[in-house]
């Protein structure tokens, strides 16, 4: 079956055949291309949606204030809450068991200046551990520790924008930069992967910050991340008693759900993980309809190809083809083609998203790319089912009566 | 073929021996067709026999009736039946394709015969670059190629004129007098004439089967 000689009469087929050989490759080519491409593309959403979503921690909780809606204890209704440091003390102390860590936030912003350089960034108060909570990446030097806070140390960490901004190619670290007219020392750089953005901010030990604005003690938000081992129910039970005590401590009503807020990154997670699957649900359903797609194609193909070829067929059988050899033969040319276009399509189609890239960014596809076992293991489906279904027009072609594929008509 | 069972030949009794040039005739509809067909084993008889070279041929399934076709018996058709992206030689050996002969081998033996016919020089030129009669002088080329017992031939000068339909019945008579056994299904009493036996079929059975003076083609040409 697979002799020189059999292989120099496919050849020969296939070369007096240019237009059918092509438009079976053809056929086999594309399904295989569009099916890479869309995976590639498939798999480029999801890694923006990943980044999108799942760049910060996801065991934290933010708390953040806001007015009441009911009025109780004898306090009106649209009281405004405000978060202090000894929040912050107590949920500490309540809280041991649930709590990992525990940084207060205050949000500012305004015109930090190099030199003669300046530009309007947001800059935020916190304690050590926030670089936990944003999974801030250190470049250079050193996060805000203790002993800033403790001291209310006149430290700064600017993120990797703001450094090329002000600095450009200079040394950041040891410099001294200006915020509302007071000097900061520049003890660190980092980058993060949630964006440009996150990059642009400045990190300040909340106590300087306090120490700034008259030594107050008032804090914006709270941000605290429980044990990962409690689990998504114990995140829950943990929102529902940490809700109970700020009420409590706070006097809000039991009912009212608008004193303050808390943004349970847990809850989220499990959200975006639902969507990310979801996400690649459909894209797993694509890719499967393009393979189908792309065997029908192959099918149809082979069907017509069979068709066409009848008579000579019939010769064939006439000078003593045997059956065997029919069906041999048209499902070693059909492989052939098959596995030569396959290859020609996957090798394009990896080629084409490789060359994408991240271009296609702002269309939130990031990346795209497809493991090449995925792109083999399509391929080979594909040639498979290919030869699948070449063989059933085949084995039909192999039972014709020579003197129905020889009528004149 | 549909469901419908129609009997064409309704009783035949016929043979032939070695070297014999037997012309079949009868109007369309006669069965001429389906007896040729049954005797180059592309069709089936629901009854009786059939012994060819002293081989009962029984049982045929598909494998067994491609292989005795390609030993026994060489096909000449009306419409020549080349296959159209293969060159003379390459359709002249195809037959030894399927006798697993080595190409070389095969080519050599396919130029013999492309030789006999008269075609050697046309050898690389595919069936569209070549006339009617070529063409029919190809197929009878690969139809002996195979060496085979009988050369059956399906109104072999249906599709040419009357100069080359001698032509081609000039080669055949060539062939026959080699020693070759020839059956030629025509309705051309002319062509009938040139065979050494004529045998007059009628609505599926022999209504006259004689032995006649061949003329020659050769005298026609």
């Amino acid at each position: 079956m697979f002799s020189r000689d059999s292989w120099q009469e496919i050849f020969q087929t296939i070369k007096k055949n240019k237009l059918r050989t092509f438009l079976s490759g053809f056929t086999v080519s594309l399904g295989i291309f569009i099916f890479i491409i869309l995976l590639g593309l498939g798999n480029g959403l999801k890694n923006s949606f990943n980044q999108f979503f799942l760049d910060d921690a996801t065991n934290t909780f933010f708390i953040f204030p806001s007015s009441t809606s009911v009025p109780y204890k004898g306090f009106k209704a649209n009281r405004k809450i405000q978060f202090k440091n000894e929040d912050v003390v107590d949920i500490k102390k309540n809280f041991p068991f649930f709590l990992e860590y525990i940084s207060p936030i205050l949000f500012r912003a305004g015109t930090i200046s190099y030199k003669n350089k300046s530009n309007n960034y947001s800059y935020r108060g916190v304690a050590p551990v926030y670089q936990f909570a944003e999974k801030t990446i250190l470049m250079r030097g050193r996060f805000i520790n203790e002993d800033d806070v403790k001291n209310k140390a006149k430290y700064a960490v600017i993120g990797r924008l703001v450094a090329k901004d002000l600095f450009g190619s200079e040394q950041a670290i040891g410099k001294y930069i200006i915020i509302q007219n007071t000097a900061y020392k520049i003890v660190g750089t980092f980058q993060d992967a949630g964006g440009d953005r996150e990059e642009r901010y400045v990190y300040l030990p909340y106590t300087t910050i306090q120490l700034n604005e008259k030594n107050t003690d008032k804090i914006d938000q709270i941000v605290l991340a429980f044990k990962p081992e409690l689990g998504y129910t114990g995140a829950m039970i943990f929102e529902e008693k940490l809700t109970k005590f700020l009420k409590e401590k706070h006097s809000i009503s039991p009912t009212d759900e608008s004193g303050f807020f808390i943004r349970n990154v847990a809850d989220n997670l499990n959200k975006n993980m639902q969507y990310a699957d979801i996400l690649k649900l459909i894209v797993s359903f694509v890719g499967i309809g393009t393979l189908i797609a792309g065997v029908i194609g192959i099918s149809n193909i082979m069907v017509f190809v069979v068709k066409e070829r009848t008579k000579e067929l019939g010769i064939r059988k006439a000078l003593g083809a045997t059956p065997f050899s029919i069906v041999a033969m048209i499902l070693q040319e059909s492989v052939f083609i098959t596995i030569i276009a396959g290859y020609v399509g996957m090798i394009a189609g990896v080629f084409v998203l490789r060359f994408v890239g991240d271009s296609l960014e702002n269309y939130f596809i990031l990346n795209p790319f497809i493991d090449t076992g995925t792109a083999i293991f399509s391929t080979i489906i594909l040639i498979i089912f290919g030869a699948i279904a070449g063989y059933v027009p085949a084995k039909r072609a192999a039972r014709i009566q020579p003197i129905v594929a020889l009528r004149d008509e | 073929m549909g469901s419908n069972v129609l009997h064409v030949l309704k009783g035949i009794n016929f043979s032939v021996e070695e070297g014999e040039l037997v012309a079949i005739m009868g109007s369309s509809g006669s069965g001429k067709s389906t007896l040729l067909n049954i005797l180059g084993m592309l069709d089936l008889l629901d009854s009786g026999t059939y012994t060819l070279d002293g081989v009962p041929i029984v049982n045929l399934n598909e494998t067994k009736a491609a292989k005795y076709r390609n030993k026994f018996l060489g096909f000449v058709f009306q419409s020549f039946n080349l296959i159209n992206y293969k060159s003379a030689l390459e359709n002249v050996s195809l037959p030894l394709y399927y006798q697993r002969i080595p190409r070389k081998e095969r080519e050599k033996i396919a130029m013999q015969y492309l030789k006999k016919v008269g075609l050697s020089e046309w050898a690389t030129h595919l069936p569209s670059e070549l006339s009617g009669g070529q063409k029919q002088r190809v197929a009878i080329a690969r139809a002996l190629a195979a060496q085979p017992k009988v050369l059956l031939a399906d109104e072999p000068t249906g599709a040419l004129d009357s100069t080359t339909s001698y032509e081609v019945m000039q080669l055949i008579q060539e062939i026959n007098d080699e020693g070759k056994t020839i059956l030629v299904v025509t309705h051309e009493p002319d062509i009938a004439n040139m065979c050494k036996r004529i045998v007059q079929l009628k609505d599926g059975v022999i209504i006259e089967d004689k032995k006649v003076t061949q003329i020659r083609a050769s005298d026609y040409v």
